[in-house]
């Protein structure tokens, strides 16, 4: 039996007295792919906040490992052992890939330091280049970063995530705007991450989500819908009702 | 982590031609000689401008604008309150000479350690905030040091500034210097100079300075690396205070003289100006930005008493046109070619 990484209890978040987030609970177990998915507007954003830690819930608990950390500040999250990427493309663009991925590393080395010289800090270097060969980006390691192309990108926010060597990674959208091939690659990446790490993410693809999950979670109006295999939820009626209707689109 | 199988077409796409050159190279040469050429163009300071006067000026418009580029430039923080500093390392140098006779090398240190105080308090206050708030935040809370002085006339010498101090001689490790010859007293200015460029330079080059690139890249990004923002913000600022600080005791040193304008918002004012002028997050940049605008107030201020016109208009073209200012523009051709 796998063991219970994030427990989310009754979570709930209020935006004055709009509820995107109505007494959600779920368990996490560890080293499985879990989907968060919902219509536009469901809550799956606010959601990832507060998993990460950029939202404070305004109700509810959230435990890691069995420790409570509900409003721990969001920079101590990647200390936990959780890291995020984000829906629109998040990295530092005017650096190389390589100091995207190596200034990230280094949060967990040293933050405040001012008299030792940063490029003596070898195992950085290591760390990064360890990141960037997982994603594929090794390649383009002097590259600035704005000037890869989008999949690139995408793969390098993901790099940055990973070099923390998370136990839970966030992933929103990682597909997001790509095409066919890129998607393609993208998804043997969450593969591949997937045999050693816990990972959530949200997505629209509904045939991608299909394949590559353990289990999927449906979020409308802020409430958790329904909660299970990629099975269940094809054939849970709800679901279909307000979500895989619609999509037609996307699959 | 430890799979190697790079992803196809994430590894292999499109090498684009945009691709940047940062080979090693000159980029990372001239960062590691950039303190000791430094130091040489101000060695020879003196020597090429038409007066000394105006060499002593650069120099210390200089040094905070090198303090202030480490918080604009470098931390991507808009202060308009940096007076604040500069002024308060001024009038503490003058207040420790003047009303507790400390020797002058005492006073430079208290002058440094309040600017720096007076920096963790305004930056705790003002970090709060962002963007135009901060700017706002950290300009009225330098008024409020303003007034401060301007009221505190037993201790300031109010709307006069503070004077009746005089640094005639001075006395390092044995050798005499006489601070009333203006090259002797420039040399001394130039070591404190010296000091906080070779201190700047080794903040950039920590990790630390990693940081607070990190967070002027991208904020939201450094934080979700792990990075508390609030914090590395308060350490620049108040890093960057002091430097401006230490400033004002040179500037407190040279006058003899402490004018209450040091403390004003148009001296915050000329200190964004400067930078921008020279180019905000480039080495160097700060002095020839003080040295342009100088230079310009000279030149215009002789033609007309409305000087400032000119050179705000100038300002206004580097802001449309050359927003690197005018080292970081030829840094980034030095680059490209």
């Amino acid at each position: 039996m796998s063991q219970v990484l994030l427990s989310v209890e009754n979570v709930g978040r209020t935006f004055g007295g709009f509820k995107a987030l109505d007494g959600v609970t779920a368990d996490f177990e560890q080293n499985k792919v879990t989907a968060v998915i919902g219509p536009n507007g469901a809550g799956k954003s606010t959601f990832f906040n507060v998993l990460s830690g950029v939202l404070a819930p305004s109700s509810g608990r959230i435990s890691y490992k069995g420790r409570n950390i509900t409003g721990t500040p969001q920079h101590r999250f990647t200390h936990l052992g959780i890291a995020r990427s984000y829906q629109i493309t998040n990295i530092f663009p005017l650096l190389t890939v390589h100091e995207n991925v190596r200034v990230a590393a280094q949060a967990l080395r040293t933050r405040y330091n001012i008299w030792s010289h940063r490029d003596r800090l070898k195992e950085l270097d290591e760390k990064a280049d360890a990141a960037l060969n997982a994603v594929g980006l090794h390649g383009r390691r002097h590259d600035v970063a704005k000037f890869l192309a989008h999949g690139q990108q995408r793969a390098l926010e993901i790099a940055v995530a990973l070099v923390a060597d998370p136990r839970l990674l966030l992933l929103d959208e990682p597909t997001a705007g790509m095409g066919p091939e890129e998607t393609k690659d993208m998804v043997a990446l969450i593969e591949r991450l997937a045999a050693e790490r816990t990972i959530l993410l949200v997505e629209h693809k509904m045939k991608m989500i299909l394949g590559l999950s353990d289990r999927i979670l449906v979020l409308h109006h802020g409430k958790l819908i329904a909660d299970g295999s990629p099975q269940q939820i094809q054939s849970d009626p709800e679901v279909r009702r307000v979500y895989l209707g619609q999509s037609h689109g996307y699959a | 982590m430890s799979d190697i199988n790079p992803i196809s077409s994430l590894a292999s796409a499109e090498r684009t031609p945009t691709t940047i050159p940062i080979a090693g190279g000159s980029r990372l040469q001239l960062a590691k000689w950039r303190v000791p050429l430094s130091i040489l163009a101000l060695c020879l300071l003196p020597w090429l401008l038409p007066s000394k006067a105006l060499a002593v000026n650069v120099l210390i418009y200089g040094v905070v604008c090198v303090g202030y580029n480490l918080l604009f430039g470098y931390t991507g923080l808009l202060s308009f309150g940096h007076a604040a500093f500069f002024g308060t390392g001024a009038y503490v140098t003058g207040i420790a000479i003047v009303h507790f006779g400390l020797p002058w090398y005492a006073a430079v240190f208290f002058g440094v350690i309040c600017g720096g105080l007076l920096a963790l308090v305004i930056g705790a206050l003002s970090i709060r905030t962002r963007g135009i708030y901060f700017s706002m935040v950290t300009l009225a809370l330098a008024q409020l040091v303003y007034y401060v002085a301007l009221q505190a006339s037993n201790w300031t010498g109010g709307e006069n500034g503070l004077r009746g101090f005089t640094v005639r001689k001075i006395n390092i490790f044995g050798a005499h210097i006489n601070f009333l010859d203006p090259i002797q007293k420039y040399y001394v200015l130039m070591a404190f100079a010296a000091l906080a460029l070779w201190f700047v330079s080794r903040i950039l080059n920590s990790p630390f300075g990693a940081v607070i690139e990190a967070i002027r890249e991208n904020e939201t990004r450094a934080r979700a690396c792990g990075y508390n923002i609030e914090r590395a913000k308060l350490l620049s600022f108040t890093l960057s205070g002091m430097i401006c600080a230490l400033a004002g005791t040179l500037s407190a040193m040279h006058l003899a003289i402490v004018p209450l304008d040091s403390l004003h918002y148009q001296t915050s004012g000329m200190i964004v100006m400067m930078t921008l002028l020279g180019g905000a997050g480039s080495f160097f940049g700060p002095f020839i930005g003080a040295l342009v605008f100088l230079l310009m107030e000279d030149v215009f201020s002789i033609w007309t008493s409305h000087w400032q016109i000119i050179v705000g208009s100038v300002f206004i073209l580097f802001v449309l046109f050359l927003p690197k200012g005018i080292w970081g523009t030829l840094l980034a051709w030095r680059m490209r070619k």
